[in-house]
């Protein structure tokens, strides 16, 4: 069985990053898994500024830093295209790659698996089944990894920042969102968002507005919301389903690892309820910047270095 | 001149295929018309895959007829098929003192209905067998034959096994008149005209639609809807069989019950609809189906709902099927298969071919040798092709970039996402496409288009 000193699973900015800064501290049996055909996470299509700061490398944009990343851990091990199907029980792992599955072993394993928006169906959206209703992460694919214009005037739904997020991305393509709506009476990203929306995009901000079901025959064709006990329809050809981020939790979410809601449950050394295993990033159930995860990878990184030496 | 058909079967649904593949085996010359762009894309699109015994079926009833027939031919063939069969059993469990007492009655009835193996359980043993059920439980009727098959993959293999035999399956094609006279059937579609001897109504949710083309119908279609909510691959531990609640007079009620991709759902329901097709679901009762299962399971307050859907049964006035010849028109209806119409469809060809025999025309007594047409394994208990590599490109189902291309080609090729989405599964899982609809989708547009 291949093994190693350590097997990052994940290769976002969390996962690259305490690969990397093992390096500096001199653990070099390190292996990435990603199972992406390219690493960088989601910064990769996130077109726009913001991603935080990580070692004065100053201001990036998502595909910039994602491809930085790949630039300083281009003598690490990264294994592209390689998915963790599961836990053995004995604490090994079982991992799929082009010429099928091995399974790897590893003196600590550390889980930067990450987050993704939760879906229409996990939401219970009624309404028909039809295309033309996607999460900001797809949105973003389409438009800056595949230069598509899937909609041209979609309906947003959330008011977190990933929802502002999503509504520049449409900007960027040229699409005009009809409105953003939010079941909440507080807008959760900053006011300045919102105002934003109205003022510099001429986008609405419904309040307090329920989403009852999505209408259409074969695409989007409408949206029904109720606000103030009153129902209506807003015609729209897309639903961008934002936000309600979630933990990537498939590999530990049959109690291998004890969890609090999606999110296994650490230490402040990062350590899980498995004592060679490690979580850091937002997998741990909270969406930071780019730049916070990387700089919790530092501190995890340095705590299992020294478990090392 | 257009060819002329022994065979047009109105219907690309489960029962229309599995009487396509019956007639193409037997060497007769068949097509079969449908009018959505692509197969199973009605009432088949919905059902809850499983595979009965008939043991609450209606004595006598030609719906229990036909299943007993189906699931036996199901049994036989799906080696060869390449479909799967998971032998979960099933428990109708009661959860009232009135249900207690009347599961002896659902035990005779099964005995009645020829179901030898079934048994009353304690709720001792119930809880040995389903130890994450509800205290709530009372007891229980075991029926260990009830199993879990795959809904896309059986009938895609009757699809494929009567192309195989020489059948024409048209897509896209709705009939729009149909005209008899001494010489047979000529059949008016969207894109032209098929001549037949005899026609197979087979319309399902339209049933009453195209048998009034050809006579006043003696059935009126009256869709019943049913939604499911389904779980992620974690619940599926929590439930080992199926669970059955005590059904009543309207209908069989909500069932949890785990699929053959490795997922609990819970559904259906059972509402009155004007809907013919893309059924909607509703909020509301998503939420009290999701409460319902948590209710049964309470185990499932902590896992992810990943898929929500509807179907359509087409119901009609008539509590049995409705399956008859009309021998002076040369047509022979099938209609009002309900949620029985997998384990049935089969069954119901066999019955369909017998009506044609009879009324009809020789079928021969020897059927020529059978050309067999498995299928691609999408059963999460059996050997995926993940398994032995390949690119993964669908993270949550493990699809794997060779299931997409071989979904986008061959005579039964997806037209569009939704089918490589039905045929491979991808997109279909926990993230719902988050990570890998664009990838699909380019993979669909190279494969189509010559470009990604």
């Amino acid at each position: 069985m291949e093994s190693h000193d350590v097997v990052v699973i994940g290769g976002g900015p969390a996962g690259l990053a305490t690969a990397m800064v093992l390096r500096e501290h001199g653990i070099s049996d390190v292996v990435v898994l990603e199972r992406e055909p390219e690493a960088g996470g989601i910064p990769r299509h996130c077109g726009h500024q913001g991603f935080g700061f990580f070692k004065r490398w100053g201001l990036l944009n998502g595909p910039a830093l994602a491809k930085k990343l790949r630039t300083q851990t281009g003598s690490i091990d990264v294994r592209t295209n390689t998915t963790v199907l599961e836990f053995s029980l004995h604490g090994s792992l079982r991992v799929h790659g082009a010429s099928g599955i091995v399974e790897m072993g590893a003196k600590k394993i550390v889980l930067a698996t990450g987050t993704r928006e939760s879906s229409r169906a996990a939401r219970l959206i009624g309404g028909n089944r039809i295309a033309g209703i996607i999460n900001t992460g797809m949105l973003q694919q389409q438009v800056y990894l595949h230069h598509a214009k899937p909609f041209l005037k979609p309906v947003i739904i959330g008011s977190e920042w990933v929802s502002f997020s999503a509504l520049m991305t449409c900007r960027h393509a040229g699409m005009k969102p009809v409105a953003l709506v939010s079941e909440q009476e507080k807008i959760d990203a900053p006011f300045y968002f919102a105002a934003g929306a109205r003022l510099i995009f001429g986008v609405p901000v419904l309040r307090r507005a329920e989403v009852i079901a999505i209408h259409g025959t074969a695409q989007v064709e409408a949206i029904e919301i109720e606000m103030k006990g009153q129902r209506r329809m807003i015609e729209c050809d897309g639903v961008i389903v934002s936000g309600k981020f979630r933990s990537e939790h498939a590999l530990y979410s049959n109690g291998f690892l004890a969890r609090d809601g999606h999110a296994p449950v650490v230490t402040e050394a990062f350590r899980t309820s498995k004592p060679n295993i490690f979580a850091v990033g937002n997998v741990l159930g909270r969406l930071e910047t780019a730049g916070t995860c990387m700089m919790e990878a530092r501190k995890l990184a340095m705590i299992v270095a020294g478990e090392l030496k | 001149m257009e060819r002329k058909f022994d065979i047009a079967i109105i219907g690309g649904g489960l029962v229309g295929l599995a009487i396509l593949r019956r007639f193409a085996m037997a060497g007769l010359s068949c097509v079969l018309l449908e009018k959505g762009v692509d197969i199973l894309s009605g009432a088949s699109k919905g059902n809850s895959a499983l595979l009965h015994t008939g043991f609450d079926a209606p004595p006598k009833s030609l719906e229990l007829q036909c299943m007993l027939a189906g699931r036996a031919e199901y049994l036989d063939i799906r080696q060869k098929l390449n479909l799967p069969l998971l032998e979960t059993g099933a428990v109708v469990v009661a959860w009232t003192e009135a249900e207690l007492a009347a599961l002896p009655a659902i035990l005779a009835k099964a005995q009645r209905n020829g179901i030898s193996d079934a048994t009353l359980l304690s709720a001792i043993a119930l809880k040995v067998r389903e130890p994450h059920l509800s205290k709530a439980a009372l007891g229980a009727v075991l029926v260990p034959g009830e199993h879990v098959i795959d809904p896309w993959s059986a009938p895609l293999a009757y699809a494929t096994q009567a192309l195989a035999h020489g059948a024409t399956i048209l897509r896209n094609t709705e009939v729009t008149a149909a005209k008899h006279d001494t010489k047979g059937w000529t059949l008016t579609h969207t894109g032209g005209e098929v001549s037949a001897h005899v026609v197979v109504n087979a319309a399902g949710l339209y049933g009453d639609k195209i048998e009034a083309l050809a006579r006043p119908s003696s059935f009126t279609i009256a869709p019943r809807k049913g939604q499911f909510v389904v779980f992620d691959k974690p619940a599926a531990k929590f439930a080992r069989s199926i669970i059955l609640p005590v059904p009543n007079e309207r209908t069989k009620g909500v069932v949890l019950f785990r699929t053959i991709f490795g997922n609990l759902a819970i559904g259906p329901t059972a509402e009155e609809t004007e809907e013919r097709e893309n059924p909607s679901t509703d909020t509301a009762i998503l939420e009290r189906l999701k409460a319902r299962a948590i209710e049964m399971v309470p185990a499932l307050a902590d896992v992810d709902v990943t898929a929500i859907y509807a179907g359509l049964r087409p119901a009609t006035e008539h509590k049995d099927y409705v399956i008859e010849a009309a021998e002076d028109l040369n047509w022979i209806t099938v209609a009002g298969i309900r949620s029985t119409g997998l384990t049935a469809a089969l069954g119901i060809a066999q019955h369909v071919a017998k009506l044609y025999a009879k009324n009809f025309g020789k079928l021969p007594k020897k059927l020529p040798e059978p050309t067999w047409t498995p299928v691609p394994n999408l059963a999460e208990h059996s050997i995926r092709p993940y398994m032995k590599g390949g690119e993964i490109i669908c993270h949550c189902e493990w699809v794997t970039k060779g299931e997409i291309a071989d979904a986008c080609s061959g005579a039964l090729a997806a037209t569009d996402i939704s089918g490589v989405k039905r045929r491979t599964r991808a997109m279909m899982g926990r993230c719902q496409g988050f990570y890998c609809r664009a990838q699909v989708e380019a993979l669909f547009n190279e494969v189509n288009h010559g470009k990604p």
